[in-house]
């Protein structure tokens, strides 16, 4: 078992958020949450295959990151652990069921599934299945956003790109050699580490000789922030600085968001290795429950407007498991579609 | 005799290996303590220590590097590939330095390692997890290339990979690990170079690997019992092909099916149809039948899925095709 870490102090009252931006964010956790429990439920009952990696535990991350970024325009670039990143995005939760249910009307077409959820039209820039593979992809969106205002002459090219990872993928090269290069170009992207202490069975700290990963940037001259990944106000906050930075040609940062996922590490993980005080230590700094308990005594919601939020998101998350259930599955003619650019 | 699953085979395989020689270590994601994804080391660190079971990283390039090095000074490292596709971002240390360093040292140095692991379609894994990196790796000078396919052999071969001093690739097969087989009590080592017979038959020769074998079986018991009576061969070794064994079985029935899990494009029946043209042309009655997965990424809906590689019903009616002249 890893030692703990002290999290970061975060003072909320620096956080200036409306009702509005309270309730959005709150609103994309239980929808990260709530999808999350279906799939579970969902691939237990043979409706979905393969490698399921869930996100529950982790919602904070992607909806305080992601929700600082413009609904259209920006990039999201995530890894198998996609879903939910998928959600925040704006990606229809009927259609990232789809997908799971390998159906023709998922965001990928059925052919991608739960590590491959992809939507251009919502700069979702993919679920990559291979560890630390999405981070020279989002690095080399950052890229375009720069090259088209410099190169290009486009002053109103000022996308930004976010990458998402694990603790496991910053042991990885093309970790360290994108943050060179980003840092070299002042390249507008955020990576965003999830340490969620685990990469399946291998410990954060049996893996890496410096565990506070954010600490990796200074090497390369990036700005680099911890981060406590259970407090959504937190992340927010700091993810919005980023952006403007990254926005106003600054350059890139990277994010340590330390959290904790509370499942396995797949659906087909044992989940043996990792011991019952440190599920129920992080069990008990939940995301959602926090927030909700900060929104009430802020009086930035009442109980009862959250339950309602609580009731929308399941009849949301029912009427995507039906849409799934009744879309058809691909085409067998179709099997050779979408190989070249031409189909 | 004991029955042993094959994750199980491969495991003991290791064990002993480590046992009688203390320059054999395993190295890769999660080998050590959690017991490598389909448990082939499960508890080894307990025995051997976490030195012996090394947990790396996920930094596949480097790892296999150092693997290089170490089987350059005189260890004998085995790779667990988690996944054998992850060895795609090992590429370049297993292309250039595991395959092609004995050469460009002139002979200086040898390179006794192995690199093993899951590969092939499972079940719905996607694209990434779904590779056939055994026609990838096919061109790559110094490499050894292997395949097992039962409890039995997976056992026998791996122990053999390990003692070979060149580097071996050693291809499991994610659907395979729960096939049982009733193993010797005494040690066996097999060939790695040798083909195995799985049928004898003399109408026509099906040469396959890896889970495919298990295809060819099932389609032929279907045949066998309208009266044909095909020759299957497991090719075992992808590289080199023991040419010995498919020339004779050429040379009796004259005709070939090819039956192979990667795709048609620069797959590994290309390879041994070309040299089956080059080496035994006037043998040959029919031109030499392909089946090999679409040349496609392997889609997650299931039904495209099983539309993407050969199934049983195909191999049958290839044979029966082949048989009534109509090819
Ligand atoms: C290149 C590559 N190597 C290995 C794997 C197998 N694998 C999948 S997830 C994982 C652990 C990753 O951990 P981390 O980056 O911390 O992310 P988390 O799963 O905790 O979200 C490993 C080793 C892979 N998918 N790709």
């Amino acid at each position: 078992m890893c030692a703990e870490r002290t999290l970061p102090k975060f003072d909320t009252a620096s956080a200036k958020i409306t009702k509005e931006e309270g309730l959005i964010l709150y609103e994309d956790m239980v929808l990260g949450r709530l999808f999350e429990d279906k799939c579970a439920e969902m691939y237990y009952r043979g409706k979905m295959f393969g490698f399921v990696h869930l996100y529950n535990g982790q919602e904070a991350v992607s909806s305080g990151i992601v929700k600082a970024l413009r609904p259209k325009g920006d990039y999201v670039c995530s890894t198998y652990r996609d879903h939910v990143h998928a959600l925040s995005a704006g990606v229809p939760a009927k259609e990232v069921m789809a997908e799971l249910f390998g159906k023709e009307t998922g965001c990928s077409k059925g052919r991608g599934g739960s590590m491959h959820m992809f939507s251009a039209e919502h700069g979702l820039l993919g679920g990559y299945a291979f560890v630390a593979e999405g981070i020279p992809v989002a690095t080399g969106a950052a890229f375009q956003s720069k090259y088209r205002r410099e190169a290009m002459g486009d002053p109103s090219s000022d996308s930004v790109a976010v990458c998402f990872f694990g603790d496991g993928a910053s042991n990885n090269g093309q970790f360290f050699e994108c943050l060179n290069m980003a840092a070299l170009w002042k390249l507008p992207i955020i990576y965003v580490v999830e340490n969620n202490k685990w990469a399946i069975g291998m410990a954060h700290d049996r893996a890496t000789s410096q565990p506070e990963i954010y600490k990796k940037a200074s090497v390369f001259n990036m700005a680099g922030y911890e981060v406590d990944g259970m407090d959504v106000l937190a992340v927010n906050t700091l993810a919005k600085e980023a952006v403007a930075r990254a926005r106003a040609g600054e350059g890139p940062t990277l994010i340590e968001a330390l959290t904790y996922r509370f499942r396995g590490h797949s659906l087909a993980d044992p989940d043996e290795l990792r011991d019952p005080g440190e599920k129920e230590f992080w069990g008990k700094r939940d995301p959602i429950k926090k927030f909700a308990a900060y929104m009430t005594e802020k009086g930035l919601a009442t109980a009862t407007e959250l339950k309602e939020i609580d009731q929308k998101i399941t009849d949301l998350v029912e009427d995507a498991v039906k849409f799934a259930e009744s879309s058809p599955e691909p085409n067998p003619s179709d099997l050779h579609r979408y190989i070249f650019a031409e189909d | 005799m004991a029955e042993t699953l094959m994750f199980n085979a491969l495991r003991e395989a290791t064990d002993e290996e480590m046992a009688r020689d203390k320059t054999v270590f395993v190295l890769g994601e999660d080998v050590g303590h959690y017991g490598g994804s389909y448990k082939v080391t499960k508890d080894l660190y307990k025995k051997y220590g976490d030195l012996r079971l090394l947990d790396t990283p996920i930094a596949e390039n480097s790892f296999c590097g150092m693997a290089v090095g170490a089987a350059l000074t005189g260890l004998r490292p085995v790779i667990e590939g988690m996944n054998m596709g992850f060895l795609l971002l090992a590429f370049n240390q297993i292309a250039n330095n595991a395959g092609m360093l004995r050469y460009t040292s002139g002979g200086n140095f040898k390179i006794p390692m192995v690199i093993r692991g899951p590969g092939g379609v499972g079940r719905q894994l996607g694209a990434e997890h779904s590779q056939r990196l055994e026609a990838y790796f096919h061109a790559v000078p110094g490499l050894k290339i292997v395949a097992c396919s039962t409890a039995y052999n997976s056992k026998g071969l791996l122990k053999a990979a390990i003692r070979d001093d060149n580097p071996v690739l050693f291809f499991e097969h994610v659907l395979l690990y729960n096939l049982k087989d009733d193993l010797p009590d005494d040690e066996y080592v097999l060939p790695l170079d040798k083909a195995e017979m799985v049928r004898k038959g003399k109408d026509v020769t099906i040469l396959t690997y890896s889970r495919m074998r298990h295809h060819c079986t099932q389609a032929v018991k279907e045949i066998e019992k309208q009266g044909y009576d095909p020759e299957i061969i497991d090719l075992i070794s992808l590289k080199p092909f023991d040419m010995e064994t498919i020339s004779e079985s050429i040379r009796k029935t004259h005709k070939v099916i090819i039956v192979e899990e990667c795709m048609k494009t620069g797959g590994i029946a290309a390879e041994l149809v070309a040299l089956i043209n080059e080496q035994l042309f006037d043998e040959l009655d029919a031109p030499v039948l392909r089946l090999s997965s679409q040349d496609i990424p392997t889609p997650y809906n299931g039904k495209l899925e099983s539309l993407t590689i050969v199934q049983p019903a195909q191999i049958a009616e290839a044979v029966q095709k082949m048989m009534e002249d109509r090819i």
